[in-house]
């Protein structure tokens, strides 16, 4: 008889022991960074816990991107287009108080301050590939919470079929919104059955600490399957809706970016080849993995769907 | 003001220098560690930058001559444009080396089916016969053919311009700058076309290699 293993624990998926350590060594960063008082304790606590997601490990190849690769790295579109804009020109951003709208087809809609989120859903470390639609990648120790756990919490109606999420809107923080190179404010989506998929995360920090502006302060999205840009940052409104929503890429170059926007290695982008990538510090490209590697977990919300078509 | 025979004397090593100063900067910074998260990105986009903004200078340098009046620059045009070759050079070798590691099939298709690629591959392509005939032994050789080669320049600063501007994202400032500046260089250039038709009866053997300002 076959023995099925689990379908959400893979063996090459389970951290090795190096990597393991490795983590300690965040904790007590972080719990020095918490002394400084940076770090709200519930994020701590909830990192302290250890290991709560086996299944969101990558394989042990999969080293962790250097904090300051992942801090100086970024798209941030609100505070330039470079990649390095974001690190020198996010400081403008106040990320507390911060509150995050959550409405629409639910329930039971409301006001959340961030650090109410915190302590209503402990962060637990997810170490997830993130691969850009640019062809790069990086592999991030994210804190957050499931977005299903939220969404949950706000009881979705039956006519929710979407959630649809918004980035902040000043140009006075956000000084890259000044010019329109998109459509601000930035929007994004997901189907409710991606959105409430245990690897949807909302995420709060990243290598134990608070997550810093550029990497989209004080709270994220962090779909690992999917194109970074899906990912969007600094959130202010989480609506639940009927319609497709139609994110801000998709409005900039419909041909180019999807809603779906799964990575995927046989549909290239128009303009350049999304067969490999690389990863941030090597040399070699390394070939891009359907569904980013997590295509164990999340294939089956696409069964039978076109992907070429609905890219 | 330096005295025109110190700008004589000095002004090539000069021009040099300041050329040549994008590239000794990318080097030390390699050697520094400080290309950032991904350095043959870096890499690229900066010998990228050099190559098409050295291309424009040394096309600005007949219509500085004409609006300024100093003959002198056209002293360094040829100097400038064979800098903006060897950044051209310095781009496409780290595409193929650092960035492909020569991966053939991926090249290929890269130039068959990203325009971007495709016209920054021709572009290169392109500039290598301008290149090779800078010489004066080819300019003699080519006569009053060789101002109708290299007006190819122009085509080649376009095919930068479209390069850089179909592999942005969304943020097209940049290349439209290039462009801008390439488009009002041009127009100056044609601007002179009506006189000059009138002047060129006998078109003079190319002596030099600034045979375009014959008519001036």
């Amino acid at each position: 008889m076959p023995i099925r293993r689990p379908a959400d624990i893979r063996s090459s998926e389970i951290t090795d022991e190096a990597l393991y350590r490795d983590r300690r060594s965040f904790i007590r960063q972080a719990a020095g960074i918490a002394a400084a008082g940076l770090v709200a304790p519930s994020l701590l606590a909830a990192c302290d816990r250890g290991r709560t997601a086996a299944s969101e490990e990558p394989a042990p190849d999969d080293a962790l991107t250097p904090f300051e690769d992942v801090t100086t790295y970024n798209n941030f579109y609100e505070f330039g287009t470079g990649k390095g804009d974001p690190a020198k020109h996010a400081g403008s951003l106040r990320v507390r108080p911060w509150t995050v709208t959550v409405e629409g087809e639910v329930a039971k809609p409301g006001v959340y301050d961030v650090d109410e989120l915190i302590r209503l859903f402990p962060p637990e470390e997810r170490v997830y590939r993130l691969r850009c639609v640019e062809a790069w990648s990086m592999v991030i120790p994210w804190l957050g919470f499931p977005l299903e756990n939220l969404l949950k919490r706000v009881e979705p109606t039956g006519q929710a079929r979407f959630v649809e999420f918004t980035t902040l809107h000043d140009p006075e923080q956000m000084p890259g919104q000044k010019r329109r190179v998109l459509d601000w404010p930035y929007r994004e989506g997901l189907r409710l059955d991606e959105a409430m998929h245990p690897l949807a995360i909302l995420s709060v920090g990243l290598y134990g600490r608070m997550l810093l502006p550029q990497n989209g302060a004080p709270i994220r999205l962090v779909v690992p399957w999917k194109y970074g840009f899906k990912s969007i940052k600094s959130i202010v409104r989480i609506r639940l809706v009927n319609r497709q929503p139609v994110n801000t890429w998709q409005a900039s170059a419909p041909n180019e970016y999807g809603f779906y926007a799964n990575v995927n290695p046989a549909v290239d982008h128009p303009r350049w080849t999304q067969k490999r990538e690389r990863r941030l510090g090597e040399f070699r490209h390394r070939p891009t993995l359907p569904f980013n590697g997590y295509a164990d977990e999340v294939g089956r919300l696409y069964t039978g769907m076109d992907l070429r078509r609905n890219f | 003001m330096a005295s025109p025979a110190v700008v004589r004397r000095l002004g090539k090593p000069a021009v040099f220098l300041a050329a040549l100063l994008p590239a000794l900067l990318l080097v030390a910074d390699t050697l520094r560690d400080r290309l950032g998260a991904n350095p043959i990105e870096t890499i690229t986009h900066r010998t990228g930058w050099w190559a098409l903004t050295l291309l424009l200078v040394a096309l600005a340098v007949t219509p500085l001559r004409r609006v300024t009046g100093w003959n002198g620059v056209a002293r360094y045009r040829r100097m400038l444009g064979l800098f903006a070759f060897t950044y051209v050079v310095l781009h496409f070798l780290t595409y193929l080396v650092l960035d492909q590691f020569f991966a053939w099939s991926f090249i290929v298709e890269d130039v068959m089916d990203r325009p971007y690629i495709t016209v920054g591959f021709t572009t290169f392509v392109l500039l290598i016969p301008l290149a090779v005939t800078s010489t004066r032994g080819w300019i003699r050789r080519l006569g009053p053919r060789w101002q109708r080669l290299h007006r190819l320049a122009y085509v080649a600063a376009a095919g930068g311009v479209f390069h850089f501007l179909w592999l942005v994202k969304a943020d097209t400032r940049e290349p439209v700058l290039f462009g801008v500046a390439l488009v009002t260089l041009l127009a100056l250039r044609l601007r002179r076309r009506p006189r000059r038709a009138a002047a060129r009866a006998p078109a003079a053997p190319a002596r030099s290699s600034k045979p375009v300002e014959a008519a001036s």
